[in-house]
């Protein structure tokens, strides 16, 4: 049994280049074993999001391009191949930032995500989204622009679950969330790749709670994977403790000057 | 008072073929952000395509009006893969630019074929759909271009409310990268918008050329009407549309009726520029929600 067997997702090598200048994977290998939640950590601009976008096929729009190594899914590789196709082969994104549709109601938004195939039916499937997302049940007929951060944040998962994702890759779910909703919406990635056996990407700056749900865990730090292991060893990596879980290694914690170039600012791209 | 009423009934079923056709506009503008300058040229295909299978190859009108639809519904389709995708990720001058030359090579191939001439169509229409209401007369033809406007919004309102690709064409309005990356096939639903508008242009086509019989350059006119309907309207509001084709319907014919047809085109644009002034959105432009 070869490693691409364990492996739902592999990622050998590939740099990754925005308008043909720009580079900002360099150099990048993963892999994500089938029904396991892998968790990518690291700070702003370390290059997650592209990472998982170098996967959905999303680069495109952004003029980004995979220039080097190869991207494997289930032992085809899906590096050239379009959005419109990794997402019928069951790779499915949520995005950063929660984008709903905001013009469209809740249950129009889950409809959506049956485009991969539309012609079939979706009830059961609706089902299950509010099974997992009570809250959304109420909210069936509202427009989803007018949902709360934390609702909003379940929508778009349940969009995604609508899909039947063999592989979901998760930006950020915690982003701009109160602790106590972070906790609930954390509770549930769980339970779906529990109960779905949905294979997960995580990705996260919130290390702390990504590293108690996932069972792997790579760093990443200006394009490159610099530290990787399971969640069990990073949480206690004095480096991954300090800068990313907030605990100073040493007691005496370090000048603020040096944490802060590991905590810029969000940009807004 | 019968002159007023005659002038308001012609001006609302004119004004809702306007907004009728605009729907096509506004839904092209929605889905891909493009402008359209060739719509009146789509409005004239149809109107020209119904004039050839009535007259020249005699077909029963309602079969010869289905060719037509399907027709045009098929050249939306092809006009969308041939000249607009492979622009697809260019700057949005560029296939504006575009269908600014695909207006003239289409008034070209028609004034090619038909001649700038007025044409009308035999009258077909049955005298029962006329309406005698007291002393006030509607002409049939106001009441089936009416009827058919009001068939055409309806199937446009289910369509685009509950079934599935009316739904996926609404979220790539809404949120293209989000649509991508459910997989939404975002291409298909530029090529839909392209095939649903011309089919919609074509049925304002005929039916406009029911009314005011038909000639190359007033029905490519009416593309440039489109620009203070849907302006009035908001340019991303459906229902904006209908209200503000009909405005401008109305206006044109009190225009024509009360001071001068002569002034009948001008009217609307300084309207338009009046309405602009004040309100820069239109009047019916979306509400922006603001949440996230
Ligand atoms: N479309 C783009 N064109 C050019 N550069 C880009 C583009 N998108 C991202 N970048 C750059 O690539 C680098 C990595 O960005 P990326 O969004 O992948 O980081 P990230 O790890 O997801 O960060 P964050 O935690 O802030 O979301 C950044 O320096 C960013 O400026
Ligand atoms: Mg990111």
């Amino acid at each position: 049994m070869g490693a691409s067997n364990e492996s739902l997702l592999v990622i050998n090598n590939i740099s990754v280049v925005y308008s043909d200048v720009i580079q900002v994977i360099k150099g990048v290998s993963l892999k994500v074993p089938r029904g396991r939640i892998v968790s990518l950590l690291g700070s702003n601009g370390a290059g997650k999001t592209t990472t998982l976008k170098a996967v959905s096929g999303l680069l495109k729009p952004e003029n980004g391009r995979v220039t080097d190594g190869e991207i494997v899914f289930d032992g085809e590789k899906i590096h050239n191949l379009s959005p419109e196709e990794i997402t019928r082969l069951g790779i499915i994104q949520v995005l950063e930032g929660r984008q709903p549709f905001k013009y469209l109601t809740v249950e129009e938004n889950l409809r959506v995500g049956t485009a991969t195939r539309w012609m079939k039916p979706y009830r059961q499937d609706l089902d299950l989204v509010y099974h997992y997302f009570p809250s959304l049940v109420q909210r069936r007929k509202t427009l989803a622009g007018y949902l709360s951060g934390g609702e909003t944040q379940m929508l778009v998962m349940g969009r995604a679950l609508m899909a039947h994702p063999r592989l979901l890759l998760l930006d950020e779910p915690s982003l701009g969330l109160a602790p106590l909703v972070v906790r609930e919406i954390f509770r549930i990635i769980k339970r779906i790749n529990e109960e779905q056996k949905t294979t997960i990407v995580l990705v996260e700056q919130n290390a702390n709670m990504a590293l108690r749900i996932a069972h792997y865990g790579y760093v990443m730090e200006n394009g490159r994977v610099v530290m990787e292991g399971d969640s069990g060893y990073l949480r206690g990596n004095p480096d991954v403790k300090e800068f990313y879980l907030g605990v100073s290694a040493g007691g005496a914690s370090r000048s603020y000057r040096e944490v802060k170039s590991y905590k810029r600012r969000k940009r807004w791209l | 008072m019968d002159f007023f009423i005659h002038l308001f009934i012609n001006g609302l079923s004119v004004g809702l073929l306007y907004g009728v056709s605009a729907l096509g506009f506004v839904m092209i503008f929605k889905s891909s952000s493009v402008l359209n300058f060739a719509h009146g040229q789509l409005l004239a295909i149809g109107a020209f395509a119904f004039l050839v299978l009535v007259s020249w190859l005699k077909l029963p009108v309602a079969l010869a009006f289905l060719v037509t639809l399907c027709g045009s519904f098929a050249l939306g389709f092809a006009v969308e893969r041939v000249f607009l995708r492979p622009l697809i990720g260019e700057s949005l001058i560029f296939v504006i630019m575009l269908t600014v030359g695909l207006a003239s090579m289409l008034k070209g191939i028609l004034l090619l074929f038909f001649g700038g001439n007025l044409q009308t169509y035999p009258d077909f229409l049955p005298g029962w759909l006329a309406v005698q209401a007291g002393s006030v007369y509607i002409p049939p033809v106001y009441v089936a271009s009416s009827l058919l406007g009001i068939v055409f919004l309806v199937l446009f309102g289910l369509f685009f409310k509950y079934s599935p690709q009316g739904i996926f064409m609404r979220s790539v309005a809404d949120n293209q990268t989000a649509a991508l990356s459910l997989g939404v096939h975002v291409k298909k639903v530029f090529a839909l918008s392209w095939a649903i508008a011309a089919m919609v242009a074509s049925m304002s086509g005929v039916m406009l050329g029911i009314i005011n019989g038909i000639n190359v350059h007033e029905i490519s006119s009416i593309g440039l009407k489109v620009f203070p309907v849907v302006i009035l309207g908001g340019l991303d509001s459906i229902g904006g549309a209908i209200i503000g084709g009909m405005i401008i319907g109305l206006l044109e014919t009190f225009t024509s009726g009360y001071i001068s047809p002569s002034l009948r085109d001008v009217i609307p644009y300084i309207v338009l520029v009046a309405i602009l002034l004040v309100k820069p959105y239109g009047l019916f432009g979306l509400v922006e929600i603001e949440r996230v």
